[in-house]
């Protein structure tokens, strides 16, 4: 773990645990202990699995999770997707449910327009064209003998977190936060590539499309493409899942998701943006003023508590860990802030190491509760200084037609019950 | 081989402490002008990349019935799909309808999207003639061109669209990765 900053704020965290562990009450243990009797083969019982051998291996080759973890899945929103297919449709990262920074695989949030495409990664190109000195087309093969690079960042749809309204109290951290993972990457960076075919001085803009039926398509500023821009092949170790665009994708860390086209096919340079669908009529929004902001590419500084969290339960009164991520689309997390009385008093979380730039940071903070109401919320500061804003601090600048890149500070509410929701 | 990846690596190492972003790995391949054209799909604001041919509304009409009004509505009002006309003059209410007529700054994008997305079950499927067509079907239901309009690679790129001029980047290039 990576020590929290010195600050005036880490003697108030040390207050903070001190006057929280000496409301420590014996009625919490015995409560547990309790608990822990009803199970038929708990201590002092030997429990039956020691008692004949376990399953051999590779049961199965492609090891699964624990069948007591099969409600750790992706979803839909709770409250019923927006969306008339479930091609064109999206699936929310259980959030609550994870540890650390990285997201497994088969849990990363998905995104999708025209559905899951099956590749044959034998019959993939990579075609980059137009304002180049030679035009070229590579195959997986090809793009593999490239030098490489791993890197750790978060992604985060656009439109995550729909909380310009009123709340949904009933919302977990899935259905608020669950459009936002985070994996090592790893391809080669973009840039490699494109000093084998020589960019034109006056391109300035890249066209990014997709091989799936959408054939999605985003235009890209040149200064992002030259400096960490990666084309990856593989996350988390293994080869990319289909459904974050085997056998390519384009990563663009720190930019809202669906500029990081899955399925990648081509590459076009140009002097212009080409104003697709997808920058114009999708991924702008009308600010106050009437005018309509469209290449909003950067994900602010944002963080959430995810434990606890919306429709979680305390049980009975006793130590909490408050843990959550913060990120920002800029660079690295400096400091996370977490309050428990909504907003009124802040205490400095401990930030967990590794704390990588457009990345997830873990941020954790000691609490006790002893059955007090509570609003829980976190503040992240990023390295450039920036703050995650209120919910109005954030309302004054643009409204709800904004949708997209919705990253003020979330509060859950804790009732004397320990019944957590969402409050916005 | 060992001699020409060892002199590859060199190059790549000495590029990196020049401007110049040249490498030579000597991988892939030069695209033939066939594969560029086959997957060059893209139409820019400009009507760059626009094919030969034409359609008109009342070709489009007969199109948008047989293959996008299931989704989208006999009259572009949307059910289940998003609606495509309507909504003029509702950008400034709380809740605005982005259609193309109200919403849409560019009408090449309209070929750009319909022509590689749509329709939902068979998209890449429309030649270039009924492209043109729907897309003038679908300007002609938002009141944007006339019921007899016919639209080519000239005359698409020069509608004029009505919300265009409030179009604004978020996007600050000499910086790069903020706004």
């Amino acid at each position: 773990m990576t020590a929290s900053r010195r600050t005036p704020s880490t003697a108030s965290r040390r207050a903070f645990v001190a006057g929280a562990l000496t409301l420590a009450t014996a009625a919490g243990l015995e409560a547990q202990a309790a608990i822990a009797d009803d199970i038929a083969d708990a201590p002092p019982v030997t429990p039956p699995w020691q008692k004949e051998q376990g399953a051999p291996v590779m049961s199965p080759p492609y090891g699964q999770p624990s069948k007591f973890e099969s409600a750790v899945v992706r979803r839909e929103n709770s409250t019923g997707s927006p969306y008339p297919t479930r091609e064109a449709a999206v699936s929310l990262t259980p959030l609550q449910a994870l540890h650390g920074i990285i997201t497994p695989n088969g849990l990363h949030y998905e995104r999708h327009h025209a559905g899951v495409p099956s590749i044959d990664p034998a019959a993939h190109r990579l075609l980059i064209h137009g304002l180049v000195d030679r035009q070229m087309i590579f195959t997986m093969d090809d793009l593999m003998h490239f030098p490489a690079t791993s890197r750790i960042h978060f992604l985060e749809c656009s439109g995550n977190t729909q909380n310009w309204g009123k709340p949904k109290p009933e919302h977990t951290v899935q259905d608020t936060h669950g459009l936002l993972s985070c994996c090592e990457w790893t391809g080669v960076p973009l840039k490699t590539v494109l000093g084998e075919l020589g960019v034109k001085p006056d391109a300035k803009w890249m066209l990014a499309e997709g091989a799936d039926a959408a054939a999605m398509t985003r235009s890209i500023p040149i200064e992002k493409v030259l400096d960490d821009a990666l084309l990856a092949y593989a996350q988390n170790g293994e080869r990319l899942r289909p459904e974050q665009g085997y056998p390519l994708r384009l990563f663009l860390p720190g930019f809202e998701g669906n500029m990081s086209v899955k399925w990648l096919r081509r590459l076009k340079f140009g002097t212009e943006p080409w104003q697709t669908r997808e920058e114009t009529s999708k991924y702008s929004w009308v600010m106050p003023d009437g005018s309509v902001r469209q290449f909003n590419f950067v994900m602010e500084a944002k963080s959430v508590i995810t434990s606890p969290s919306g429709g979680q339960k305390l049980g009975a009164s006793g130590f909490r860990e408050i843990s959550g991520v913060a990120w920002s689309g800029r660079g690295k997390i400096t400091r996370v802030e977490v309050s428990t009385d909504g907003g009124s008093t802040w205490a400095d979380a401990e930030l967990q190491g590794p704390v990588l730039p457009k990345c997830l940071t873990r941020f954790r903070l000691p609490w006790r509760w002893h059955g007090q109401s509570a609003k829980l919320a976190s503040r992240s500061t990023d390295e450039t200084g920036v703050v995650q804003p209120s919910h109005d601090a954030l309302l004054q600048q643009r409204d709800a037609r904004s949708y997209y890149h919705y990253n003020a500070i979330q509060t859950w509410a804790v009732s004397a019950e320990g019944a957590v929701s969402n409050a916005g | 081989m060992r001699a020409s990846i060892f002199a590859a690596a060199l190059i790549a190492v000495v590029s990196q402490a020049t401007p110049s972003l040249a490498t030579d790995y000597g991988i892939g391949k030069p695209a033939t002008p066939a594969e560029i054209a086959g997957w060059n799909i893209d139409i820019a604001p400009n009507g760059a990349g626009l094919p030969p041919g034409h359609g008109s509304v009342s070709d489009g009409a007969r199109v948008y019935a047989d293959k996008c009004a299931g989704c989208h509505g006999a009259d572009g009002l949307g059910k289940p799909m998003p609606a495509l006309a309507g909504g003029a003059g509702t950008m400034g209410s709380a809740k605005p309808d982005k259609t193309v007529g109200s919403f849409w700054p560019y009408a090449t994008t309209l070929y750009d999207y319909i022509h590689r997305a749509m329709p939902f079950n068979a998209p890449q499927t429309l030649a270039p003639d009924e492209v043109y067509a729907v897309s003038a079907y679908v300007l002609y239901l938002n009141h944007l061109v006339p019921e007899n309009a016919v639209l080519d690679a000239t005359s698409l790129p020069a509608v004029a669209m009505p919300e265009r001029g409030k179009f604004v980047s978020g996007y600050v290039p000499d910086r790069p990765g903020e706004h």
